[in-house]
């Protein structure tokens, strides 16, 4: 129980903590923190639209959130999954725009199963230079960030653009790749809302990952190697093939985020769709506490955060839409810097936090 | 010159340090003995500086001094030699000595005259060493000498030497001995801290002996005799016998020859080694520790590349050289590993996922669906059966690892090890840091292995626990064989002679 | 190949290097002493953001004319430190993970910079327009001449001074460094903050020099590409330079070739897989199979006396 209120109450600091200094900073530019923190919370309440685009912004974060978090428990951190994304993205929008003609019981298979080995081999790169190159996976998958990203810019550049589209997009995917927005089964949600069937795609990945991770003999494996390879190893545990297998597995959910974007959002691939997706699920990752559950609920506050940063930009006069990044890059430092907050609660006598 | 004052350090649960007085006179060297984990190391730490006392004082010349780094420690004039040296390996000798007191202004760094520096005082001192060498071209008695000009170079009137002779040669053992009397002719103080009887008496003028985290003794060493040292170390009358039948010896399970291991800077640290254990008997490895054990039982448990092992390994009568470790298990090997926080626990895991370690991946742990499911039932099974068996407290099989005690950790292990009924079990360390009563419990399990008819080959740096355990005793030096004796004749001499010249 | 090099181009490299060897410069201060920065592109921003903004009050405001520039200079090291005092207290005070303390100061200067800029200009994420001639020099001799002094510079101060055998043995062996009685912690926030002081600078030398404001996330990605030229240049001053004029050469090429570089043979190589050169080559580096690059052992280790 101890252990629950723990796991609880450093997220919650660090979010309100965060929210605290970003009030500051909005005081400081001369804008009231409660109208724009009412604009910024306030409007993911509303229904359809509120409540539908913050599931819709919520779907990438999990899957992303998810995909980082794998990487920890492996004692890996992949920074990688901006680019594994792009990759898986592209991927999906490339078996939708090959075989557009093709049913939906081949595409959309297909399509998804694009999406997951893409992600899954662009994210095993990393693992396999780690494994048996021993160069640091931070620093490999940065780098390949910005590879993919030139990578599928080139290719919807040169070969998969519609000529003429003066936008820097990739033609359409065909009618069977598409999968069906909630509206379509959800009364009173317009299907102009873009939530789309991987929402509940992410919510079914967070119990698959819990059970991989807690109740598989591989996530054992994977877990073991992240808390001490060398007692992994001696448990006969091959911890080269653990690091490929679960920057593959991360890979492979943060290749989802494709299945989202293209199949149930744009329907084609749109060079630079990401809104830092990669990046905001580490923080995610981090505030959900490595959990799926955890992951759930930051993916939803930073969702919540995304969707009302629109609102601050339109309806505020100094304050734009970039507090959001402000309020997202403090609750990790926060998250980060947990022994400040031991250290400072432990100053105001609150020992017992202190472990 | 220096005194510490009622010192007490915890670490976590443990206590390292329990109101610990020593009082160390000018112009002697002082020995501070004690077993592996009696606070010897720790109370001199923080004489250092390198760690806080939670409690206590620490006087310098008479005066109470705040020692908070070694930054204080060296401007009061200590310096302290340690166990592990702290040299930087990539840079040259005199980089390493002048490091933090370097000679030159702040905008040049004047390695001239700390070369010629440093010869001066190798002369003086007779530490012959080349300035401008890279430390890690160095030997282990070289890069010692290193250590103790760095502590002269700041002009250290006392030295600290943590385990100064654990990694040196008998011959070494001499010279180095020869080099701290001339210290202490030019009026400097010495304290060594070591758990060899006869090196105290060979070298030392006071004794402290520490015991369980407390100072128990302070003698003058001309008026003490290494059975008297012995028995405040440990305790109690010492040579613990442990009572065993005689040994039903079987058929030969592991056969070795020729095993070497290469470490990569290239260097064997086993060679050519050759032995074998039978059903029904412990042989024991007795040897100073870092002769090539710790490589021995890595490579015969599979935890070594096979690139770097060259020789046969016969298990049962079948090869298994490049055979890996869960191969190994499941063949019958089950290994102890010395060090149980770096290999053989998951600390932040629970008892009961430590429990299946090895086995996880296997019916009846795994299970359904072509065995990828963990069967939580299983789990706790076994668990609860490993706990009770081998009595591990608290007996609750949710708590993580890391709250156990050092001892009841050991029982987990060696639970889980024994789960298995194994054919060889290898065993390393098995009772260090572990408390009294637990030692026992372990001894008594190992010879009940032994009588069911396992083969056992025990590692241990504490001789006495390795000659009282063994049927045979291969005695390794530099990580060869140097000899076997028949440990219910041979003298604690004769082995010391072959751990120490090889031969 | 024989027309892609012209004098031009060469004056470009070292235009676009610049910055690069700047920040480059900071990270090997930093790493070099135990802590992982990926942290420069954030810092980068706030020098590149601090120094726009200070600049346009200097000269708008204030009438300080050919002096701003230099203001505003200042203004982006300081700024620069200031983020790199925060990553150092929570990365050595508090140990906090460095990568992750890194990705969140690289998180929090994508959202500040453009929020203060909205917020102060009430533009969406942008400073005004500098003057053209109230801008840092950008003649390829001077700054020649000052990249090469500083590179020296910071030669001399790691290989030749008490301060860089003290920073090296620190990124090294923590322990040994301690037990000599070097401050560990000390050292370390002379590497984070100096890595702060040279890449804010960096960081305005973009906004101020090569061009004359700021806009939102106007680094797109230097910060890593000068922690790729640190890697690839092994961790030493010199070759850390090569590898950022490299990659600035790279960088140069692909903006003078507008699209495409066109090969004798008449093929044309997209621009994207010139700007993939710093990364692959890092890669392949870092990698061992060219030559070998090894960190300082002690990288990303929070240093721990009491275990």
């Amino acid at each position: 129980m101890a252990k629950f209120a723990r796991d609880l109450i450093f997220p919650l600091i660090a979010v309100v903590a965060a929210f605290i200094v970003g009030g500051i900073l909005i005081l400081l530019v001369g804008d009231n923190p409660i109208v724009a923190y009412r604009l910024l919370l306030g409007s993911a309440l509303s229904w359809p639209d509120g409540i539908g685009y913050t599931l819709f912004h919520a779907t990438p974060l999990i899957f992303t959130g998810l995909a980082v978090l794998v990487g920890f428990r492996c004692g890996l951190f992949n920074i990688g999954v901006e680019g594994q994304l792009y990759v898986a993205a592209f991927a999906t929008a490339w078996v939708g725009i090959t075989w557009a003609d093709r049913s939906a019981w081949l595409l959309v298979p297909f399509c998804f199963l694009a999406a997951i080995l893409a992600g899954a081999i662009w994210g095993a790169i990393p693992g396999v230079l780690k494994a048996y190159f021993g160069s640091h996976e931070v620093i490999n998958t940065i780098m390949l960030n910005f590879i993919a990203v030139a990578l599928v810019s080139y290719l919807t550049q040169y070969h998969y653009r519609e000529p003429g589209d003066p936008i820097l997009q990739s033609s359409p995917i065909g009618w069977g790749a598409h999968i069906a927005r909630l509206g379509k089964f959800i009364p009173g949600l317009p299907e102009r809302i873009p939530l789309n069937l991987a929402f509940l795609l992410a919510l079914l990945c967070c119990a698959l990952v819990y059970l991989f991770l807690w109740r598989t003999k591989w996530g054992y494996e994977i877990r073991a190697t992240g808390s001490n390879p060398s007692a992994a190893e001696y448990g006969g545990i091959s911890i080269r093939k653990q690091i490929v297998l679960a920057m593959a597995v991360s890979g492979a959910l943060a290749g989802m985020v494709g299945i989202n974007e293209v199949m149930g959002y744009r329907y084609r691939y749109y060079d630079g769709f990401s809104d830092n997706y990669g990046f905001t699920g580490i923080a995610v990752a981090l505030l959900g506490r490595n959990h799926p559950v955890g992951v759930i609920l930051a993916a939803l506050l930073f969702a919540v955060l995304q969707h009302g940063g629109i609102y601050v930009d339109g309806f505020s006069e100094h304050i734009t839409k970039d507090i959001v990044q402000v309020l997202q890059g403090i609750i990790i430092l926060f998250v980060a810097a947990e022994a400040f907050f031991r250290w400072s609660l432990g100053r105001f006598g609150f020992r017992s936090l202190r472990a | 010159m220096l005194q510490l004052r009622q010192i007490t350090k915890r670490f976590g649960d443990v206590l390292a340090n329990d109101q610990v007085d020593i009082v160390v006179k000018p112009g002697t060297i002082h020995a501070i003995v004690g077993e592996n984990g009696a606070g010897k190391s720790t109370a001199m730490r923080i004489a250092y500086g390198f760690y806080t006392a939670d409690s206590g004082q620490i006087l310098v010349d008479g005066q109470v001094r705040e020692i908070k780094s070694p930054h204080d420690a060296i401007a009061l004039g200590i310096g302290m030699v340690h166990q592990h040296f702290m040299l930087v390996e990539d840079m040259t000798v005199a980089e390493n000595i002048v490091l933090g007191a370097e000679p030159g202004t702040p905008l040049s760094l004047d390695l001239k005259s700390a070369a010629a520096q440093i010869r001066q005082l190798s002369e003086e001192f007779k530490l012959a060493v080349n300035p401008n060498e890279p430390v890690e071209h160095l030997s282990v008695g070289q890069q010692q000498r290193v250590e103790l000009l760095k502590a002269l170079y700041r002009h250290a009137r006392l030295l600290i030497l943590d385990e100064p002779t654990a990694v040196l040669t008998p011959l070494e053992v001499e010279e180095f001995f020869t080099i701290l009397r001339r210290m202490r002719e030019q009026g400097k103080t010495v304290i060594i801290i070591t758990h060899k009887l006869s090196e105290v008496l060979a070298i030392s003028d006071e004794v402290t002996v520490m015991r369980d985290g407390k100072v128990v003794g302070w003698v003058q060493t001309k008026d003490t005799s290494a059975a008297e040292l012995a028995r405040m170390m440990v305790g109690r009358e010492v040579l613990l016998r442990v009572e065993k039948p005689d040994a039903k010896v079987g058929s030969p399970q592991l056969e070795v020859r020729n095993l070497s291991v290469v470490a990569n800077d290239g260097t064997k640290r086993v060679n050519g080694v050759s032995f074998e254990v039978r059903s029904g008997e412990i042989v024991g490895v007795a040897g100073v520790e870092g002769n090539g054990q710790t490589e021995l039982m890595e490579a015969l448990a599979g935890l070594i590349d096979p690139s770097r092992l060259t020789g046969e390994t016969i298990f049962a009568g079948k090869n298994i050289n490049g055979v890996g470790a869960r191969r190994r298990r499941e063949l019958g090997i089950a290994h102890i590993p010395e060090d149980r926080h770096r290999r053989g626990l998951l600390l932040d895991f629970s008892l009961a996922e430590n429990a299946i370690l090895g086995v996880h991946y296997r019916p009846p742990i795994a299970a359904l669906a072509g065995n990828i499911f963990l069967d939580e039932g299983a789990i706790q099974r076994r668990a609860n059966e490993i706990i009770k068996a081998f009595d591990v407290r608290p007996p609750n099989a949710a708590l993580p690892a890391r709250a156990l005690s050092g001892g009841n950790q050991q029982k987990l292990i060696i639970g889980r090890e024994y789960h298995v009924d194994p054919k060889l079990l290898l065993v390393s360390q098995p009772t260090r840091g572990v408390d009294i009563g637990a030692i026992e419990f372990i001894h008594q399990q190992l010879v009940k292995l032994r009588d069911d008819g396992c083969a056992i080959l025990l590692v241990s740096a504490e001789l006495e626990e390795v000659t009282s355990l063994s049927d045979r005793l291969l005695v390794i030096h530099e990580g060869k064989i140097a000899g076997e004796v028949d440990p219910r004749v041979a003298t604690m001499e004769e082995i010391g002679l072959l751990m120490t010249r090889g031969h | 190949m024989r027309d892609v090099f012209t004098w031009s181009l060469v004056a470009s490299t070292i235009r676009l290097a610049t910055p690069l060897i700047l920040a480059a410069l900071g990270g090997l201060f930093s790493e070099r002493s135990g802590v992982i920065n990926i942290a420069l592109e954030g810092k980068m921003l706030a020098g590149a953001f601090t120094a726009a903004a200070v600049t346009y009050a200097a000269d708008v405001e204030f009438g300080m004319g050919n002096a701003s520039p230099w203001v505003g200079l200042l203004a982006g090291m300081l700024a620069g430190l200031f983020i790199a005092a925060i990553y150092a207290i929570s990365c050595i005070k508090f140990k906090a993970d460095q990568v992750v303390s890194g990705a969140a100061i690289n998180i929090l200067m994508l959202g500040i910079p453009a929020f203060l800029s909205g917020a102060l200009f009430l533009s969406s994420g942008s400073t005004p327009q500098l003057p053209k001639d109230h801008l840092l020099p950008q003649s390829p001799y001077v700054i020649a001449v000052a990249v090469g002094v500083l590179v020296a510079a910071t030669w001399y101060v790691i290989y030749k001074t008490p301060f860089g055998l003290r920073l090296r043995s620190v990124g090294e062996k923590p322990e040994a460094a301690d037990a000599a009685g070097v401050s560990v912690s000390k050292m370390r926030y002379w590497g984070v903050l100096l890595a702060g002081v040279l890449a804010g600078m960096g960081g305005a030398y973009l906004s101020i020099g090569q061009s004359s404001l700021f806009t939102r996330n106007m680094t797109s990605g230097r910060g890593f590409i000068a922690l790729a030229a640190l890697i690839f240049g092994k961790w030493r001053p010199v070759q850390t330079l090569l590898a950022c004029l490299l990659f600035g050469f790279t960088e140069a090429v692909s903006i003078q070739m507008q699209g495409a570089v066109k090969l004798p043979s008449g093929e044309n190589i997209p621009v994207q897989f010139i700007h993939m050169v710093p990364y692959v080559l890092t890669i392949v580096v870092l990698a061992g199979f060219i030559g070998s690059s090894r960190p300082p052992r002690a990288l990303g280790i929070p240093y721990q006396k009491e275990k």
